[in-house]
């Protein structure tokens, strides 16, 4: 069966819902004190509590429940006053006490949605409204390792310092109709958490994991077809690609008068397919019951007002808020707040004196292209928002031409020095100076008669060649507005 | 000085000088030496650690203010002692060494007890007998054919025998009461949350709750002011007011109303239990305590109702024993051609859990699998939750009108040795009068009120209002001043 084509047949429709889990930003663990740092020494990071052992009890850590709040509140949901902790008992090695606290009836957030425009070739782009059913606090399990050991053919080892880091399940209603929606909505989901600061958006370390629930109905069909629950998305493109085959596959069945099996599947990232990992019949009961080791989890109205108080402007106000403040360009705006980073970094700049748009415009350019090419993060900008604030002010200024600033800037970046000092330094101050600058044009009018001649006679495009000639003279430091001005009066004079 | 000297007696002796706390570990590990032989009350005993710390006792710069100064206690071997072997009477659990303390051993040893030894006790405290340990039952030391009570037998036998003067005991649904009452000594359970559960290996969560074990009221009254009090380790431990409650056992009379639940009492109570009972009631209402029916019209739901939770919480508990991480994992089996490994994980659980566990702890984690499964949950799980919560209101109203509620703390003495372990039906009915205190949470004390005419001790149960343990200390104790049932002690041979 191949898997090529993105769309399902016309007469079907792609019905998806995923599950998310997002680590919460928590210094330690959800329910005792070991660090959730990442990339420790296995099973360094590990006490009685995370490692499940005889007569250890959970307390539960605020923090993450903050956290969840925040989450809850930035999807738009209902924060249950009071939720509840369940056990979902299951064995497994990783899980080292034979269940996983998590929550089940009463989660802490419900009835949420997120809403986004698709980016489209068209100037008004398509609205999609994802709802959220549910977010749910939980910790994680621990690592199952493999693979990497001299007797790995025999062993599996296991690595508990994940064990206990706290999560969020998010849970989407199965709004979503194509695999590009459900990437958009993915990646729309990613930057909201790391937005808000509940989640570092790490789908490498594994901080940031999605499943897709995924089914097809016949158009028109209000019932849902049966679905394939995907695992193992951990990347926007892996999500796209998994959601597409699954969507192909199913379609071929129906077409073949087959019929989909509930079951569970496993993206093979390199062969590009998913494969049944198991039945619905296989499948666990979880048995769930509530967690009697830990009280109700209260959110009180004070508490998330408190937590509603601390959230920083979110993404879609923050972008109104560009535009009506900075008159910037829809488009702009759009950019700047893909990060809260981002958009940090241009208020930055704007409030150290720089133009809003020329900010932005360079934002988008050049420092754009050095954080690319040296894989930055703009928080860790080699050129910090002051900074860049005070090379545009020696264009606004006029201290030094657009064209001298890029020479500035790449300096700035290699350096670390500030624009001031490279143009102090390496005497890059624009030519102002009437006089230098008609001594200069003397120069070249002096050398290039025949172009003098030809634009006097009529052939005005020379006139650009020798605006070149007098910058080049200039070492490119004349103020090219005074040039034009001059070389034309020196002309037609 | 006798074997039987009081916790009173021993810590107020070593306070002052008067007797050194290594004589006193000496005698009570003599006196172990002499007669745990014919009892086995004893998994453990941990002469060398005892003696030391009772030495570092005899240099305690403030020895003198220590409330449990020198006093030498047996700890139930489902209370993790750090460094000494901890084993729930189980022989998953056989060579389990807990690198830390449960809360209570904490607090014990920092009011100065002397921890001699692990007493045994019904494998993860499931029975009503201590057959159930997997190291052998533990004698009655009134008639050594005769079972002790359980699941706290080895904790009763150490104390009634006069090895310790104090006993830690857990109690689910009558395991510190029940053995206290056949052993004819003082045992209260504490309010749920009164003491913290940190390192109580856990068989019911929601009704589990360590309690002291003493030969009288007093020495209880003392012991349980050391234990009780929050722990933020536990997230069910109470935040509630912690009194002295020694120093409050000063009334001679007791001029509260106590309640009876005559139609319940009965209905399958050995006549010469229920003799002592009423005798016992004579007594109170001649000094001071009015005494009146009440009806607890939930009560006979009790037993079923607490197997339900029990068990559902139990299979969840015990999940963590699966030789991944600790404790008995059963080797590995060479199978196929050529003796090559064919051990997958399931098989691994498999043989691990069928070798280490016994019949009741299997018939249990069977039951509880069933209460919690996928179709049962609500008719099982849910329904007796609900029951419990109208068990709960039964007391409520109960207290309106009263202030305390006595029963037999056991429908009959104690039994022989096999005569119900082959039928768990009888085996459970044991708990007839005990389990409803575990469900409603609710403090309640066994105290000696007589002995049959085979001279086996007979128990006075009295159950007060949630962290009320006051009130039903200082009735135990006029009961206690007013007659002298605590005085006998058993035969020594």
């Amino acid at each position: 069966m191949a898997a090529s084509t993105a769309a399902p047949l016309p007469q079907y429709e792609a019905v998806i819902g995923l599950e998310i889990h997002a680590q919460l930003q928590t210094a330690s663990k959800i329910f005792c004190g070991c660090s959730t740092a990442f990339g420790a020494p296995p099973n360094s990071h590990v006490c009685p509590v995370c490692l499940g052992f005889p007569g250890a009890l959970p307390v539960l850590n605020g923090a993450a429940v903050d956290f969840a709040i925040c989450a809850g509140l930035a999807l738009g949901c209902r924060i249950n006053e009071s939720s509840v902790f369940a056990r979902k008992n299951y064995f497994y090695p990783d899980l080292p006490k034979g269940y996983q606290i998590s929550q089940y009836e009463l989660p802490i957030a419900v009835d949420g949605a997120v809403e986004f425009t698709m980016p489209s070739d068209s100037a008004q782009g398509r609205h999609v409204r994802v709802g959220i059913t549910r977010a749910h606090m939980e910790e994680d399990a621990g690592k199952s390792l493999h693979e990497g050991f001299t007797d790995s053919d025999r062993k599996t080892y296991v690595d508990y310092n994940r064990s206990g880091v706290p999560l969020i399940e998010i849970v989407t209603e199965p709004d979503l109709r194509s695999a590009a929606d459900a990437a958009e909505f993915f990646t729309r989901l990613r930057a909201l958490l790391v937005w808000l600061g509940v989640n570092d958006g790490n789908m490498e370390e594994g901080s940031l994991r999605c499943d897709a629930n995924v089914s097809i109905r016949l158009r028109g069909n209000p019932t849902l077809g049966t679905k394939a629950e995907v695992k193992n998305l951990n990347s926007f493109r892996f999500l796209q690609k998994a959601i597409e085959y699954e969507i192909e596959r199913q379609t071929d069945l129906l077409e073949e008068g087959g019929r989909v099996v509930q079951e569970t599947r496993l993206w093979d990232a390199a062969a590009g397919v998913t494969v049944s990992m198991r039945s619905k019949e296989e499948a666990h009961d979880y048995r769930y019951f509530p967690e009697p080791d830990l009280p109700r989890v209260h959110a009180d109205p004070a508490r998330v007002d408190r937590i509603r108080v601390a959230m920083p402007e979110l993404p879609p106000v923050r972008r109104q808020r560009f535009v009506a403040d900075y008159r910037l360009p829809d488009y702009d705006a759009t950019q700047l707040t893909e990060s809260r980073a981002m958009s940090e970094y241009f208020e930055a700049a704007v409030h150290a004196g720089a133009p809003a748009k020329a900010v932005s415009n360079w934002m988008m350019g050049d420092l754009a292209r050095v954080l690319k090419e040296r894989r930055l993060d703009i928080a860790c900008s080699p050129v910090p928002a002051a900074r860049l604030a005070g090379l545009l002010s020696l264009i606004e200024r006029g201290t030094i031409s657009g064209a001298i600033a890029k020479t500035v800037f790449e300096t700035m970046v290699a350096t670390g020095r500030t624009a001031d000092d490279i143009v102090k330094a390496e005497g890059l101050t624009q030519i102002d100076d009437e006089s230098a600058i008609v001594g200069l044009i003397q120069g070249v009018l002096d050398a290039n008669a025949d172009a003098v001649a030809a634009y006097r006679g009529g052939k005005t495009t020379t006139f650009g060649f020798l605006v070149g000639q007098v910058m080049k003279q200039a070492a490119g430091k004349a103020n090219p507005k005074r040039v034009n001005e001059l070389l034309k009066r020196a002309l037609d004079s | 000085m006798t074997p039987f000297g009081t916790l009173r007696e021993i810590r107020d002796a070593v306070q002052s000088g008067a007797r050194r706390a290594v004589d006193v570990c000496e005698a009570s590990l003599a006196t172990i030496e002499s007669r745990d032989p014919a009892l086995h009350a004893f998994n453990t005993v941990v002469r060398d650690r005892a003696l030391a710390r009772a030495a570092a006792i005899d240099r305690h710069p403030s020895r003198s203010t220590l409330p449990l100064a020198g006093v030498p206690v047996a700890v139930k071997d489902n209370i993790c002692t750090s460094g000494v072997r901890t084993t729930a009477s189980s022989k998953i659990l056989e060579t389990f060494v807990p690198p830390y303390d449960a809360t209570v051993v904490q607090r014990l040893e920092a009011a100065g007890a002397i921890i001699v030894g692990k007493a045994n006790c019904d494998e993860f405290a499931m029975g009503s007998s201590t057959e159930t340990s997997a190291f052998g039952p533990t004698m009655n030391p009134w008639d050594t054919t005769k079972i002790p009570g359980g699941t706290s037998g080895g904790s009763a036998v150490a104390v009634a025998a006069g090895m310790t003067p104090l006993a830690l005991g857990s109690d689910t649904g009558g395991s510190i009461r029940q053995p206290a009452a056949l052993c004819g000594i003082v045992g209260l359970k504490p309010t749920y949350g009164r003491v913290s559960r940190y390192g109580l290996l856990a068989h019911a969560s929601s009704l589990d709750q360590i309690g002291p074990m003493t030969r009288t009221v007093d020495d209880a009254a003392i012991a349980l002011s050391v234990l009780a009090g929050h722990d933020a380790a536990d997230a069910t431990s109470a935040r509630a007011a912690v009194a002295d409650y020694a120093s409050a056992l000063t009334a001679d009379t007791a001029s509260l109303t106590i309640g009876i639940p005559r139609t319940l009492i009965d209905t399958g109570v050995d006549p010469e239990v229920g003799k002592a009972f009423y005798a016992a009631l004579d007594v109170l209402s001649g000094h001071g305590a009015t005494v009146i029916d009440i009806d607890l019209p939930h009560a006979g739901a009790a037993i079923p109702v607490y197997y339900l939770v029990s068990t559902a919480e139990a299979s969840s508990n015990l999940a963590r024993y699966d030789g991944v991480r600790f404790g008995y994992r059963a080797p590995s089996e060479a199978a196929g051609p050529g003796g090559r490994m064919q051990d997958d994980l399931k098989a691994m659980y498999g043989r691990t859990r069928a070798r280490g566990f016994g019949p009741e702890v299997k018939r249990r984690i069977m039951l509880g699998t069933y209460v919690l499964s996928a179709g049962y949950y609500d008719a099982y799980y849910l329904k007796a939750q609900k029951v419990r919560t109208l068990i709960r209101r039964d007391y409520e109203q109960a207290f309106a009108r009263v202030d305390v509620v006595a029963m037999p703390t056991s429908p009959t003495a104690a039994f022989t040795l096999g005569e119900k372990l082959s039928d768990p039906l009888q085996m459970y009915l044991a708990d007839i009068f005990t389990v409803s205190a575990n469900l409603s949470g609710l403090p309640a004390i066994s105290v000696p009120c007589g002995f049959t005419t085979s001279q086996l001790p007979i128990g006075l149960q009295l159950t007060g209002r949630l962290f009320d343990e006051a009130t039903i200390l200082q009735a135990a104790h006029v009961y206690e001043r007013h007659t002298s049932w605590w005085t006998h002690h058993p035969p020594s041979r």
